[in-house]
């Protein structure tokens, strides 16, 4: 169509009112390995598929400790995410310093959406290619943030972003009405299932996801590959155990296969993830 | 006439033993101005890093804000290299953070202790513009000059001019350099008026950081 026209510059409209350089940066963070996050009335877990490029790689983080009360989940260009996330790391310890008190999420959001927002109006730059899940705990409880390469920023219960994250999300959406209530492990079980949804044919293990943990009482911490697993075999005896059955071509219920090596499968990652 | 001042001594004295497993460090708890009390129960420690505690005296503003400066620094570096500093990279950014200063120094006259590396108490003293030096106790503030020559006697037979440098950890136990740290500062509360109200005896050893509060005399 005219797409091609007007979108080399990110300052140029197309005729249907549409950033057009805005939009494919959405493209790269659908293109990502999926993160997601979920929240309760005391806790917040972000998790993210891990993806390694080969064998002989090792996978890319995408799980930042900004805060001891917050914490980010990326999808998308996660070199941008670094970036973002120094800025972020800088903020709440500048504000610490000022204030004495720990920075409100919410305004930091506020903050890295208006700095996502200046890339979108300058020709000499571009936006960033990465979507953020912010997760953190204030004064009013703990939070769950999306932030897009557009600037715009929006609060969640549960969200998935990434590549196959349709299916995390469509578990999450069965699900959140009991997050608000649920406990600590219980929201890591959720969250780990989800992960399994975005997994689709690969066996959940230790080597293709991680877990971090926020909450009242609890700084934001990565769980550790032990506690992981723990959590992992859990699922399998919960799964056992339930009546109510899950998506059916992700159930290997009792399954001791190896997991598979994680290669580029399905739609497969944009060449700029690594 | 008068000229005023940015700076201001708010009194108190700290002191820090090592010894081979553990570190001890002690402050009073009084702040001054003047011939004025300020307040009886000001704490002049901070808990840097897990194994590291930092005690000052002199200006409590410039205090305050080195405190915070180095907490700042740490959860920088705590990003960077996803682990907490250690005792003697704390002591390094410490003399440099001071050195920063050096033609508006911080009025703050500092002593680190905690664990280093190996688990053996060390102890840091510093001046005001960040000369630093590993030693195996020290005092600093309005006490030092009376209680110097006392922990010399208790914790060093002979003078260090006579001998070679000696291991820099005391022999003394964690119970006898605490019981130790309560006498001197008894003593140094008997003649410095700057001293006194209550003492906040730190530990730190390889089961955590402990802390207790002893009483001083008021007057």
């Amino acid at each position: 169509m005219f797409r091609n026209q007007y979108d080399t510059d990110v300052t140029t409209w197309s005729p249907a009112g549409r950033l057009h350089q805005v939009e494919y940066a959405m493209e790269a963070v659908k293109q990502g390995s999926a993160a997601i996050g979920l929240r309760s009335k005391t806790h917040v877990i972000l998790a993210s598929v891990n993806k390694a490029t080969s064998e002989l790689s090792s996978y890319q983080r995408k799980l930042f400790k900004v805060d001891d009360h917050i914490g980010i989940a990326m999808a998308g260009l996660t070199a941008d995410g670094r970036v973002l996330s120094r800025y972020m790391r800088s903020e709440c310890i500048n504000h610490k310093f000022i204030y004495e008190s720990p920075l409100p999420v919410g305004r930091l959001v506020v903050q890295v959406a208006d700095k996502a927002q200046v890339c979108t109006q300058r020709s000499w730059k571009r936006p960033y290619g990465v979507g953020l899940l912010v997760g953190g705990l204030d004064e009013t409880g703990p939070h769950l943030y999306q932030n897009c390469p557009s600037g715009n920023y929006y609060e969640y219960q549960a969200f998935a972003i990434g590549s196959r994250s349709q299916a995390a999300k469509t578990y999450l959406e069965r699900k959140f009405e009991t997050f608000m209530t649920c406990s600590r492990d219980e929201l890591i079980r959720h969250a780990l299932f989800a992960v399994k949804e975005s997994l689709q044919d690969e066996e959940l293990s230790i080597t293709n996801c991680s877990v971090a943990v926020l909450g009242i009482g609890e700084p934001f911490n990565i769980l550790d590959l032990k506690s992981l697993q723990g959590f992992i075999d859990s699922l399998e005896e919960k799964k056992e155990a339930e009546v109510e059955t899950v998506v059916a071509d992700s159930e290997q219920a009792g399954a001791d296969a190896e997991a598979p090596v994680a290669e580029d499968q399905g739609d497969g990652p944009a060449p700029m993830e690594t | 006439m008068a000229y005023w001042s940015p700076y201001d001594n708010n009194g108190g004295t700290c002191v820090a033993i090592a010894g081979s497993e553990y570190c001890v460090i002690a402050a009073d708890t009084r702040l001054s101005t003047g011939y004025s009390i300020l307040t009886r129960e000001h704490t002049k420690m901070c808990q840097l890093s897990d194994k590291c505690v930092l005690a000052s005296s002199g200006f409590q503003a410039d205090i305050r804000a080195l405190q915070k400066n180095l907490d700042a620094r740490h959860q920088i570096y705590q990003h960077q290299h996803n682990k907490k500093m250690s005792c003697p990279a704390m002591a390094q950014l410490l003399s440099n953070t001071l050195y920063y200063k050096r033609f508006f120094p911080y009025y703050a006259f500092n002593v680190l202790g905690g664990l280093d590396n190996e688990g053996k108490g060390c102890v840091f003293t510093y001046d005001a513009v960040g000369s630093y030096e590993r030693v195996g106790y020290s005092s600093q503030g309005t006490g030092q000059q009376l209680l110097m020559p006392v922990l010399d006697n208790q914790l060093q037979s002979a003078s260090p001019l006579l001998l070679p440098s000696k291991e820099s950890a005391t022999p003394l136990s964690e119970s006898e350099a605490v019981d130790l740290i309560m006498d001197i500062f008894a003593s140094a509360t008997e003649r410095d008026i700057y001293t006194g109200d209550a003492v906040e005896i730190v530990v730190v050893n390889a089961d955590g950081i402990r802390r207790e509060v002893a009483d001083l005399r008021k007057d």
